[in-house]
């Protein structure tokens, strides 16, 4: 076991792991976050996402030795089903999901890529979910709640 | 937490029931639906303060089920929706309702029986308390927001709590309770947003994935590389300096690790050495359709055996044939299946995405050696399951290990072992024949299937019909070899291998044979979305097609020609409607022979020949160099009866049918000599949100004075035969093996007439 240093949604966090432990691992079991999901393990399907230095990072691929002194921002902490972030509101409005998941890797992808890229097109914003999967193929209703979302971050 | 005190702490005083006591109250023969109560206090419990807790046996898979249960009780009882707490599936406090599954939870609850009937009683009960409260006859009283107030002068009232809080009804379910006229609806029937779904949005929705018991442990599962094979020797040493390690766990060919930490038993199942014997050899993929047809050992049942087809089909001027096949696929969970167990010497927990608490509460007592009543199973959610995936086997996992090391154990399979050895959804191999007269009758139709079954649902008694029950020594279910089939008494088509032409049915013709084999299937296999309903509607609703080109007919009016059913018609006129479909004999005329050409196409069903109407237009282009389809118009028109949430139904509609596309035009389980080939995301091809996706259109029918019937399996049973069709508007080639691959469209392109 090593000790890791880590910022997670603004707070220190000093955990006790094995090097190359994955930092999905870190988050959903020693920190019993919600958000982040395994899925696949194999960084194929999106939903152990989470927010790194403005970009979507795989958590499950991700050992925790390179995260460093980043700060790493997970779905809980963008709001809550009471004060929810415009992007979770576009998604409970256009009752964008099934199971719901998928959501979290969808929802952290998709305002990475908007945050950095307010002009994109509908197109680009389906190539940059190009590899995030909903198995209830809940696609449709998934992108019309993106493209909500993308028209309040519209410069 | 035992019923009596869970109550407690709902805020209700005095509940006798045990999770034994159920089986006193037999409202249906115990089943599919299971056995149900019939006792008013097993379903719910009313609070002094006026809240409602209620019991359900059928919980929300994601498809919007809780919230539509929270609208039939709110309305039903007359409390508002916030009042209301729904207990989904648990064996220790709801009534055993068998499993969630087979678009059965409308039917079974919304109907007169079971939940619905629970709230009516209790409202006409109630009632009848506040008549003797206020003396006032039961006629003349209103109620509202859980008060009943005298219909002449409001003041006169009594809150649900004061009549009842924290006392049983002591009541059986009145048979004879009225249920609300959708009429006066004004909660059930409207599209009230998903309950669930701003907890999911925002990180805080616990999933069975997310449940974390004290002193938890960490388990993988070792499973053999094919199926079929044994351990032959297990190197413990190959893990000993691995850190975390608490346990390697055997049970004749189940293999475990158990390990502080999910990495450390990751790293520890990857890494011990374990030697297995040669599995089954595997048949050839390619050749597998064949290699079906000419099993000797096979099951055979006629579900419909008209004497004089031969003799039609002899005698008539043209005869329409064509054989269709369909692959293996998988449920191919979004998030690999998990569960947790805590079994001690005295009893056992486990929390599962399980659809069926009752039936895995005992076979897992079966697995464990334990009482099923000293087996408590709670559901907690998992990712989407579409009927058997691993959810069930990975409940056996966790408790064996559970069992082995004495602590809680957590176990989420890796996407490998989810994928190598869940239960495929069938492959098919499906001839259909007609024979049509000179106007384009259809006078004879003869349907002959092949389908490959190896285990199932593990249901009550059968852990074996899972991987982990048969590793660990149980045997799936005996293949019983029956051929000839005997002949058919009562015609009931839940499976829907009976076109919905047939007279007895839906349809028209009386000349029907459908005769179907089961051979032993080589992979585990279980229901998946439309289990056999889909295959069989892909063949009934591509030939329909075939013989309305083969006699230049409208599809459409080819369809209506030969439907009975007024509620099958009425849904493929609406689709037609709406999507102002072009009437016209297939193939389009004028399009060209290379390029992009388009077309659309129809398809309908009356779902398990009871259970939901639905017909679909598609809209396809079809790259003619490259092979490429892309669907992109889908019209949608369903008749379930009376819609419980419009918007809830359109999200299951909009999900089947890009779950119909993802089938139709992608996915396939593939294997080599000995294993299965499709592990991971790269290997199983399903609809990332990047592919292209059509517009999607619904026409709700709603049918308020019908039964309300499922809805969740319609759309994806159509769609695969809609899209073949439009493929064959659009460019006069006929798909007929699925998934319709570019490689397979350009074969049936290069195979068309010139």
């Amino acid at each position: 076991m090593s000790t890791f240093n880590l910022r997670v949604n603004g707070q220190n966090h000093t955990v006790d792991v094995d090097a190359g432990t994955p930092l999905l691992y870190l988050l959903s079991d020693d920190l019993a976050l919600r958000g982040p999901k395994f899925g696949c393990g194999l960084g194929q399907c999106g939903s152990c996402t989470v927010i790194v230095n403005g970009q979507a990072v795989r958590s499950c691929v991700t050992p925790i030795e390179t995260i460093g002194t980043s700060e790493v921002i997970t779905l809980e902490s963008l709001g809550t089903p009471e004060k929810p972030h415009p992007i979770q509101k576009a998604f409970i409005d256009e009752q964008a999901m099934q199971c719901g998941f998928c959501i979290n890797g969808v929802i952290m992808t998709a305002k990475a890529f908007l945050d950095r890229n307010p002009r994109a097109t509908e197109a680009q914003i389906q190539q940059a979910m190009a590899n995030v999967l909903c198995r209830c193929a809940a696609n449709s209703r998934i992108l019309n709640a993106i493209h909500k979302y993308a028209q309040t971050v519209k410069p | 937490m035992k019923r009596r005190s869970f109550l407690k702490a709902t805020g209700v005083l005095i509940v006798g029931f045990s999770a034994s006591s159920v089986a006193e109250f037999t409202a249906q023969a115990p089943g599919f639906n299971g056995t149900g109560s019939n006792s008013l206090d097993s379903w719910l419990a009313i609070a002094a303060d006026g809240g409602v807790t209620f019991f359900t046996g059928k919980c929300e898979l994601g498809t919007g089920l809780y919230t539509a249960q929270v609208q039939l009780i709110a309305e039903e009882l007359c409390v508002p929706l916030n009042r209301v707490k729904l207990i989904q599936c648990d064996t220790a406090l709801t009534p055993d309702q068998g499993t969630t599954s087979g678009a059965q939870s409308h039917p079974t609850n919304f109907n007169q029986a079971n939940l619905a009937q629970a709230c009516a009683t209790a409202r006409e009960a109630l009632k009848q308390l506040a008549s003797t409260r206020l003396s006032v006859s039961a006629d003349r009283l209103d109620v509202k927001d859980g008060v009943v107030s005298v219909k002449s002068d409001a003041s006169q009232k009594v809150t649900y709590g004061d009549l009842i809080g924290g006392k049983k009804f002591n009541l059986a379910l009145d048979a004879n309770a009225k249920r609300k006229p959708a009429g006066e609806w004004t909660i059930l029937g409207k599209p009230i947003p998903r309950l669930d779904i701003p907890a999911m949005a925002t990180g805080q929705f616990e999933y069975v994935h997310n449940v974390r018991v004290p002193g938890m442990l960490h388990g993988q599962v070792v499973r053999p590389p094919s199926l079929g094979a044994s351990v032959m020797s297990i190197d413990e040493g190959s893990i000993r300096n691995l850190p975390g390690v608490v346990k390697v766990v055997v049970k004749k060919n189940f293999v475990g690790v158990v390990a502080e930490k999910p990495w450390q038993a990751i790293q520890a199942a990857t890494k011990l050495k374990v030697e297995w014997t040669a599995g089954t050899v595997l048949p050839n993929q390619a050749g597998f359709h064949d290699f079906m047809r000419n099993q000797k050992q096979t099951r055979d049942t006629l579900q419909v055996n008209a004497k004089d087809v031969d003799e039609k089909l002899s005698a008539a001027s043209k005869v329409v044939k064509a054989t269709y096949r369909y692959p293996y696929q998988m449920h191919g969970s979004f998030a690999s299946s998990c569960a947790v167990a805590d079994v001690q010497p005295g009893g056992a927990t486990i929390w599962s995405a399980t659809q069926a608490v009752f039936p895995l509460r005992s076979s897992a007592a079966m697995v464990l050696g334990l009482r099923a009543q000293d087996v408590h199973v709670i559901f907690k959610m998992g990712s989407g399951c579409y009927g058997c995936n691993s959810a069930d086997t990975v409940s056996y996992d966790a408790a064996i290990l559970s069992q082995a090391v004495g602590r809680p154990v957590r176990v989420q399979l890796s996407r490998k072992d989810e994928m190598i050895s869940e239960n495929y959804g069938y492959a098919f191999l499906l001839d259909e024949k007609a024979a049509v007269g000179a106007d384009g009758t259809i006078i004879a139709w003869e349907h002959e299937a092949w389908s490959p079954v190896y285990g199932n649902r593990p249901g009550a008694n059968q852990p074996g019909n899972v991987i982990t029950g048969m590793l660990a020594g149980f045997e799936p279910a005996a293949f019983a070899a029956r051929s000839p089939a005997p002949e058919p008494t009562a015609f009931a088509n839940n499976s829907n291998a009976t076109p919905s032409y047939y007279r007895g049915g839906t349809g028209t013709i009386s000349s029907v044979r459908v005769l179907t084999h089961n051979i032993r299937s080589p992979f585990f296999t279980g229901p998946l979305r439309s289990p056999e309903r889909l295959q069989n509607t892909f063949a009934h609703e591509s030939f329909m097609d075939e013989i309305a080109a083969a006699v230049a007919a409208d599809p459409v009016a080819h369809r209506l020609k030969h439907l009975a059913d007024a509620r099958l018609i009425n849904v493929v006129n609406a689709a037609a409607m709406a999507a102002n479909w072009d009437t016209r004999p297939s193939p389009k005329p004028g399009n060209r022979r290379s390029g992009t050409v388009s077309g659309r196409g129809v398809s309908c069903v009356l779902y398990e020949g009871d259970n939901g109407y639905c017909a679909m237009v598609a809209e396809v282009d079809v790259n003619q160099d490259t092979g490429a389809v892309i669907v992109r118009r889908l019209v949608i028109a369903e008749d379930c009866g009376p819609i419980s949430n419009p918007d809830g139904l359109r999200n299951q509609l909009e999900g089947g049918a890009l779950q119909g596309i993802s089938r139709a035009l992608l996915e396939e389980v593939t294997w080599d000599d000995s294993k299965v080939t499709s592990i991971d995301w790269r290997t199983y091809h399903p609809l990332f949100l990047g592919a292209d996706i059509p517009k999607i259109e619904t026409v709700l029918l709603n049918r308020t004075d019908a039964r309300a019937n499922g809805a969740g399996e319609t759309a994806v049973t159509v769609t695969p035969a809609a899209i073949a069709n439009a493929i064959f508007d659009a460019t006069g080639a006929r798909v007929r093996d699925v998934p319709f691959t570019p490689d397979r469209v350009k074969a049936a392109l290069a195979a068309r007439p010139l």
